[in-house]
């Protein structure tokens, strides 16, 4: 460059160049350290990508307004306030032209914000408040002999229609104590919700009409469950074993109403030890597919929305 | 004309009056809203003597968003949002109507040229350095137009309501619950509630046919505005210093500044 030939130009160049710093760069390898961690292992590697990243965010922004944070005391800030008011009219200390102003724009945003706020509620609080869930008759417990599986497919609201079809695998575990006890497991993939399929051969099928509409009854001998989109694949318990999901197969609450199997609320599980009867399930409120619930990863997630 | 005062013949005379008829409606326009003038500037503006055709893939990402705008339209007309209808009145859109095989074929294909378009465009302007000062902000307002441009192509894969698109919305909500924090509230939102409903499909049919489209115009109007002030950038191998307009007669002090490559530098300032 030779700025001096440029004359008047020379300015304003010098002005956007940016200044050549390498911290970008530490920033980048920090990211990159991060990435590789979550890979090998996210609390040692990670942190350290973290908080190199952190260091060179900060040193970055920091060089990046040296200018803007010493050049503060430019006295432009004066000069255009006094431009702004213009000349004061003699004996009028507030104008009624800013009176006016000020009215248009406050009445503006004050009409503007009755109309906004009950629209923009509309929009977002349904989604949210009133998430009722319907319990689901599944039909009476002579359908389901105890240790055989039964693929079950019903509608959580037959009034929404065949849009509500979901299905859960259920296993008669007989007796613990005097309470009947049952595995049933949401056919949700912990990953990304794409519907999870035995591993096995499937048996005969039986309809049973419910107060929930036709509930179709598929017996069924799985090794396992797995999820034809990203190949994720559970144990029989539901616990993962291979593939992306980052936790269990969300289970069922159940309860027995005159005999029959009725379908309460889901909840996520984390792991399972143990199987059948003998289980020791690890609880969580529902979370999402994707969704940690336990780990270091479960604080990404803080609240969740409203559930049923 | 000009040297010798003629009579005008009445073949002349003829014509003049018949152009001040032609062009009654444009001058009476132009008197009225100055929009003529709007237009010529708008249309005939100064560009780089070397413009490459590699600067022609922003107006083609123009084009296929409008053929985009008029074919969504139309099947608008056929289309019917529900859970029960849905893909009926797809198949009835493809199978019965008439030439409707082909406006949803254009529709749907035209997607991914809008989108492999749009990337094209946006791997010109970074390879040209045409996002540099001063034209940074319309990187950014390009940024956006890429976001709407897929969140279009995400509703839009929803519509048809067969098992493809409703297992591919269900991941892409998914995906979106996972992001940290406000994901899970982000995904209830998307699908209306807890599970995918007849609600999420009219959700995103409103957000795929209003407000998206409604988004990426006033962004392409944002977008079309900077390139208008600012002017389009030269290619990096120009002589030319990017942005700056060319000079009928360079003057000794303009030539340095419009060709800084005699002195050694690069073509940007």
């Amino acid at each position: 460059m030779e700025p001096s030939e440029h004359g008047p130009d020379r300015d304003d160049a010098q002005h956007h160049e940016p200044s050549p710093t390498l911290y970008p760069l530490g920033f980048a390898v920090g990211i990159a350290v991060i990435l590789v961690g979550l890979v090998i292992d996210p609390l040692v590697i990670g942190s350290i990508g973290f908080v190199i990243a952190l260091v060179f965010a900060f040193l970055w922004i920091r060089d990046a307004t040296r200018l803007h944070r010493e050049e503060r005391v430019a006295v432009e800030a004066e000069r255009r306030e006094a431009a702004a008011k213009g000349v004061p009219v003699k004996g009028e200390r507030f104008p009624r032209s800013r009176f006016l102003e000020s009215m248009t724009v406050g009445l503006g945003a004050v009409i503007g914000g009755i109309v906004t706020v009950p629209v923009a509620g509309f929009a977002l609080l349904p989604s949210f408040l009133g998430q009722g869930r319907h319990k689901v008759d599944l039909g009476p417990l002579s359908e389901f002999p105890e240790g055989q599986w039964i693929v079950a497919t019903f509608m959580t609201d037959p009034a929404a229609g065949e849009v509500s079809r979901r299905t859960a695998f259920i296993r008669n575990n007989g007796q613990l104590g005097n309470v009947p006890s049952f595995t049933i497991i949401s056919n949700r993939c912990a990953h990304l919700g794409c519907p999870v399929q035995p591993n096995g051969p499937i048996g005969k099928t039986s309809f049973e009409p419910t107060a929930n509409g036709r509930v179709r009854l598929i017996q069924a001998t799985p090794a396992g469950f797995g999820c034809p989109c990203h190949g994720g694949q559970y144990d029989t318990e539901g616990n993962r074993t291979a593939g992306p999901p980052v936790r269990a197969l969300d289970r069922y609450s159940f309860e027995i109403d005159n005999g029959r199997l009725v379908l309460l609320s889901a909840f996520s599980v984390s792991h399972v030890d143990g199987t059948g009867a003998q289980a020791k399930i690890h609880k969580y409120k529902l979370a999402g597919p994707g969704q940690h619930v336990d780990g270091g990863e479960q604080w990404f997630y803080p609240i969740q929305p409203p559930h049923h | 004309m000009a040297a010798t005062r003629k009579q005008p013949t009445k073949a002349q005379i003829r014509r003049r009056n018949l152009e001040v008829a032609l062009e009654y409606p444009l001058d009476w326009l132009d008197e009225r809203s100055g929009l003529v003038g709007g237009v010529k500037y708008f249309l005939f503006r100064k560009v780089p003597a070397d413009t490459n055709w590699m600067q022609t893939l922003g107006s083609a990402t123009l084009t296929a968003f409008i053929v985009q705008a008029v074919t969504g339209v139309i099947l608008a007309m056929y289309y019917r949002p529900t859970p029960q209808s849905a893909y009926p009145s797809i198949v009835n859109i493809t199978d019965h109507l008439t030439l409707g095989w082909l406006v949803r074929g254009m529709h749907k294909w035209g997607a991914s040229v809008f989108i492999i378009l749009m990337f094209l465009h946006m791997g010109r302007v970074f390879l040209f350095g045409a996002y540099k000062y001063p034209r940074e902000l319309n990187w950014i307002v390009g940024v956006l137009l890429l976001a709407t441009g897929m969140a279009e192509g995400f509703t839009g894969y929803l519509l048809p309501w067969d098992q493809t698109a409703y297992w591919a919305s269900v991941v892409g909500i998914n995906l979106n619950g996972t992001a940290p924090f406000l994901g899970p509230w982000l995904a209830q939102f998307l699908r209306s509630g807890q599970e995918i409903s007849g609600d999420t499909l009219s959700r995103f049919y409103s957000l795929h046919m209003l407000v998206l489209p409604g988004a990426i115009a006033g962004l392409i109007a944002l977008h079309l505005y900077l390139v208008i002030r600012l002017g389009v950038t030269s290619p990096p191998w120009s002589p030319e210093a990017a942005g700056r307009e060319r000079p009928e007669e360079p003057s000794d002090l303009r030539q340095g500044l419009t060709q800084p490559a005699a002195h050694g530098t690069g073509g940007q300032s």
